[in-house]
């Protein structure tokens, strides 16, 4: 709650919304007890007093009546009528959501094309027929201005409850034994309160409005109450002649209306777990770079180097060292894995090569990458758009998300083309179809009018080698591109990256957790933990005889197929988090062979032989032969 | 041995292109006839590629989901969840997605307690008492109860997931995929907790898997599922060592396994077979190399082969044959 309200206040004009409303209802509150004359007591000897005269701060209206006391008990009804409006039109528009939105099917249907129904209708029409038909009065007015507001609530929950209802904790709930109801009020309702919540602070104030707009028309509140609505329609006839009549109850709604949508936005933001999360805040086109020590200079060695590099992202006031100075390079032809859990940090290496690390919240704070001998940290703009998919490309996880669901492939393989060399759409088309075939997708002529939904997921992801295909790149860096993939289809799609490689002299950097694609594909491996390399060196020196105990430990976690029915080796543990990294090594907590001298100081990636780098005090004995 | 779980010719199908009255345009099978049995204290895994109906099954078991037609027997009685206070006791399910699966709004408390107040009905006291155990069991702390699961890793929200099916103490758990969405180091430990509880407990397994490794680690017996159907079914050593139908030969080989080289053991352009158009005979003959012209006109029936192991397949490959791999 405290934070919520942090939240609301860092937003000025929410906070300077709250304060008026605070103000108004306030005043609103405390009217009855105030010294006020009666609002509907007639004096006509004194009708249209102006403002500020004697006895009447705000004047006096068309009946001699007091304009501050009826403009007081106006807007305290005014305001009870639209948020008793508003209230009931939540509950009943989120009663109806959930409900079509949790049973679906049949029920869903019938109850949403109602609501559809009582959408097509202008909604001041049906209010006034609502009125018409209940007969005037504040309280049909206000179930006129509830019952027309109820559509927006249930479309708006229906659609959240559904997403809701077909989360596995729902199931789980169901199998625990709860019954509906109970799933629908304590497992699906506290998940959809913050929706109602934000669909309620924007809404009042139309409430608030349109209760105002059948009173002026003499449908709301009846003489001699008074409400803004009514005040307003009262005051219309003397307009001109004294316009104070008009002007203080319009105020009035003016201010009332525009402090709630203030402060309803505000709420909004607050409780939107995408705008809090940042979603919707734009990334630069560039990870921000602040490098504060010298630039390490190239070593001429490999294709694509990176040195010592270092990523963090600042969220809030803490520093999550993702990359922790990480070295690498990758010759062409060559196939470099990095191989590592969640949160190792072998991702945010590869999307930092190009700058494609979001900013904010992630910082390149040091280090360099080299490309063909250029530094592309610190590189204009321009320089790394260039550079991005006709040098350097990428294929990542999920190709559903990568690939554009509205365009077909054609367009999109035909975009990635045009976008680096000025060709003709047919020239850019054939050369589509051309890429389509070399990462041997049956009938490419045809699947180029495909939309991404049509494909299956090896297809897809060969649409995404093909896409970094595109401008013929030298280097290609793989976030876990089969992951995602069955068994069978990840085989067919390791088969064509290595083909590819080899024919085309390709370097590629295959990100991946998987100890079995690493051995297959790649010549070289770098381990990494806690956002630093361990180990580095060749593949089957290194599953041969893993010199680094998390290497070692790693591989033996990993079931092979093969050795039947056994207990399989566990680290024991957590990786620690990168913004609270231990003094010395960072796997020493989870380590079976931790020294005291392990907890101390910076530990160095030491060359063990001219391949072999490690970063540890005690490894493994070389001898250690792996047994498989 | 009795048989804690028994499926006989259970299937499932899908409407497509639903309308508002009428029936549906089309039906996709999901699951064809499928009988199983799972003996008590058993782990049977089961293994198959996306899209070969083994979440659907397992939805089915727990009733999640009506199957279209067939029988499930939970310790000889016919499956009835008309009660969900009297089903959830027998059979209980754990998700793939460990963080999904836990409501965001609720403490870990809260979570574990709803099986033991909706089907057990424990008084406040024995709840705690109860709750106290089952932590014990998962080797989590207490201090976690207040806590909500965001503040949890993978591998300890599937702690908490399988804590909460103990709660219901049923005999019988259904773990679909448990550890496919956690790190390889946190993987082991929730295997190895799951082979602890259901010694401690005399529990009864039914492992979801795509990862072949990982049932042929944790089951006794497996079933290979294809399209639907179950194309082998034999102890997990025999399946493994001696793939008799082609399509778990293929899977075995499409592993990626350390020190065996690179090369796809299939043509580059298969694909599965589509579920609205299914093909006529043995699903499988399109990606089959011993596929023959009697594949095309039949479907193979499941078949005792002798070993304890069932295939359907009208052409299989020898058990002394060498791996051509």
């Amino acid at each position: 709650m405290t934070a919520f309200l942090k939240l609301l206040a860092r937003n000025r004009l929410a906070l300077a919304g709250l304060i008026v409303m605070g103000l108004v209802a306030g005043l609103a509150l405390v009217t009855p007890i105030l010294p006020l004359a009666d609002p509907d007591v007639t004096d006509t000897a004194n009708r249209f007093k102006p403002p500020f005269s004697e006895g009447a701060l705000l004047g006096t209206d068309h009946l001699g009546r007091d304009l501050l006391s009826r403009l007081l008990h106006g807007t305290r009804l005014s305001l009870a009528v639209g948020i008793a409006a508003a209230v009931v039109a939540a509950t009943l528009g989120a009663a109806i959501g959930i409900i079509a939105g949790f049973y679906g099917g049949r029920t869903d249907n019938v109850i949403m094309r109602g609501v559809d129904m009582l959408m097509a209708f202008p909604y001041i029409l049906l209010a006034l027929a609502i009125v018409a038909a209940l007969g005037p009065g504040l309280m049909n007015a206000l179930i006129a201005v509830a019952a027309v507001n109820i559509p927006f609530f249930a479309r708006n929950i229906r659609g959240i409850t559904v997403g809701i209802a077909h989360k596995e904790f729902v199931d789980a709930a169901r199998l625990s034994g709860m019954t509906d109801a109970r799933i629908i009020l304590t497992e699906v309702l506290p998940n959809v309160v913050p929706v109602i919540v934000i669909a309620m602070s924007t809404t009042i104030g139309w409430m608030i409005l349109e209760t105002a707009g059948l009173s002026f028309l003499g449908l709301g509140s009846q003489p001699p109450q008074a409400d803004l609505g009514s005040m307003l329609g009262e005051a219309r006839s003397a307009l001109i002649s004294n316009p104070h009549t008009s002007i203080v109850p319009g105020a009035m709604i003016l201010i009332i209306v525009m402090a709630i949508n203030l402060l309803g936005d505000g709420v909004r933001d607050a409780l939107d777990p995408r705008l809090r999360s940042g979603a919707l805040s734009r990334p630069l086109p560039a990870t921000e770079v602040r490098r504060k020590g010298p630039v390490p200079a190239h070593d001429g060695e490999g294709l694509l180097a990176l040195r010592d590099l270092e990523t963090r992202f600042h969220v809030k006031d803490r520093v999550y060292k993702a990359v922790g100075g990480v070295s690498l390079s990758v010759r062409p032809g060559e196939c470099l894995g990095i191989i590592g859990e969640s949160g190792s940090g072998k991702s945010v290496t590869a999307l930092s090569v190009m700058g494609l690390v979001a900013s904010p919240p992630g910082v390149i704070t040091g280090g360099a990458v080299y490309y063909d001998g250029q530094d592309l940290i610190g590189a204009p703009y321009s320089t790394l758009r260039r550079l991005r998919g006709e040098k350097v490309a990428y294929i990542f996880q999920d190709p559903l998300a990568t690939l554009h669901p509205l365009y077909t492939v054609g367009d999109q393989l035909i975009e990635a083309i045009q976008v680096h060399h000025p060709v003709a759409k047919s020239e850019a088309r054939a050369r589509a179809i051309d890429l389509l075939k070399s990462v041997r997708i049956p009938n490419a002529e045809s699947r180029i009018a495909s939309y991404p939904h049509e494909m299956s997921g090896g297809m897809r992801q060969r649409v995404g080698i093909a896409m970094a295909l595109a401008n013929d790149p030298d280097v290609i860096i793989a976030d876990e591109p089969t992951t995602a993939l069955d068994v069978t289809v990840q085989a067919q799609i390791l088969a064509v990256l290595d083909d590819l490689r080899r024919d085309r002299g390709l370097a590629i950097v295959f990100i991946t957790h998987d100890f079995g694609v690493v051995a297959q594909l790649c010549d070289r491996v770098a381990v990494m933990y806690a956002g630093r390399i361990v180990e580095q060196g060749r593949t089957d020196e290194i599953l041969r005889a893993p010199a680094h105990p998390y290497t070692s430990k790693l591989m033996e976690c990993v079931p092979e197929l093969g050795e039947g029915r056994r207990r399989l080796e566990a680290i024991p543990g957590l990786p620690p988090l990168v913004d609270r990294l231990p003094d010395g090594c960072a796997f020493a907590e989870r380590c079976h062979r931790v020294q005291p001298d392990c907890r101390q100081g910076e530990l160095t990636l030491e060359a063990t032989n001219d391949s072999r780098k490690v970063r540890c005090r005690h490894p493994e004995p070389i001898t250690r032969e792996r047994a498989s | 041995m009795t048989d804690a779980l028994r499926i006989s010719a259970l299937t499932k199908s899908f409407d497509v292109g639903k309308r508002l009255f009428g029936p549906s345009k089309a039906q996709v099978r999901a699951v064809q006839p499928l009988t199983l049995t799972v003996a008590e204290n058993e782990t049977l895994g089961i293994v198959g590629e996306s899209g070969c109906g083994k979440s659907t099954l397992a939805r089915m078991l727990v009733g999640l989901l009506p199957p279209t037609s067939g029988t499930i027997e939970i310790a000889g009685a016919a499956l009835d969840n008309a009660d969900p206070a009297v089903f959830g006791r027998k059979i209980q399910y754990v998700f793939q997605d460990p963080i999904s699966s836990l409501n965001p709004r609720k403490t870990i408390r809260d979570i574990l307690q709803a099986p033991l107040k909706h089907l057990h009905r424990m008084d406040g006291p024995a709840r705690a008492a109860r709750i106290r155990e089952i932590l014990a069991a998962v080797n989590l702390r207490e201090e976690f109860l207040e806590r909500y699961p965001h503040e949890f890793s993978g591998g300890q929200a599937q702690r908490i997931g399988i804590a909460r099916a103990l709660a219901a103490d049923a005999r019988i758990l259904i773990l679909d995929e448990p550890v496919s969405a956690l790190d390889v180091s946190v993987q082991a430990q929730v295997l190895n907790l799951l082979a602890d509880l259901k010694a401690e407990f005399g529990l009864t397994y039914l492992f979801i898997s795509h990862d072949l490794a990982v049932v042929e680690a944790v089951s006794d017996r497996v079933a290979v599922l294809y399209f639907g159907s179950v194309v082998e079914i034999g102890s997990a050593r025999q399946v493994f060592a001696a793939p008799r139908h082609p399509y778990t030969r293929l899977l075995a080989q499409s592993a990626p396994v350390v020190g065996r080289a690179l090369k796809a053991p299939e043509g580059r352009e298969t694909e599965l077979p589509d579920p609205l158009n299914p093909p006529e005979g043995c699903a499988f003959r399109a990606r089959c190399p011993r596929a023959q012209a009697i594949c095309a006109r039949q479907s193979p029936e499941l078949t005792a082969v002798g070993g304890g192991v069932e295939l359907a397949c009208f052409n299989p490959l020898d058990v002394a044959a060498p791996d051509t791999a």
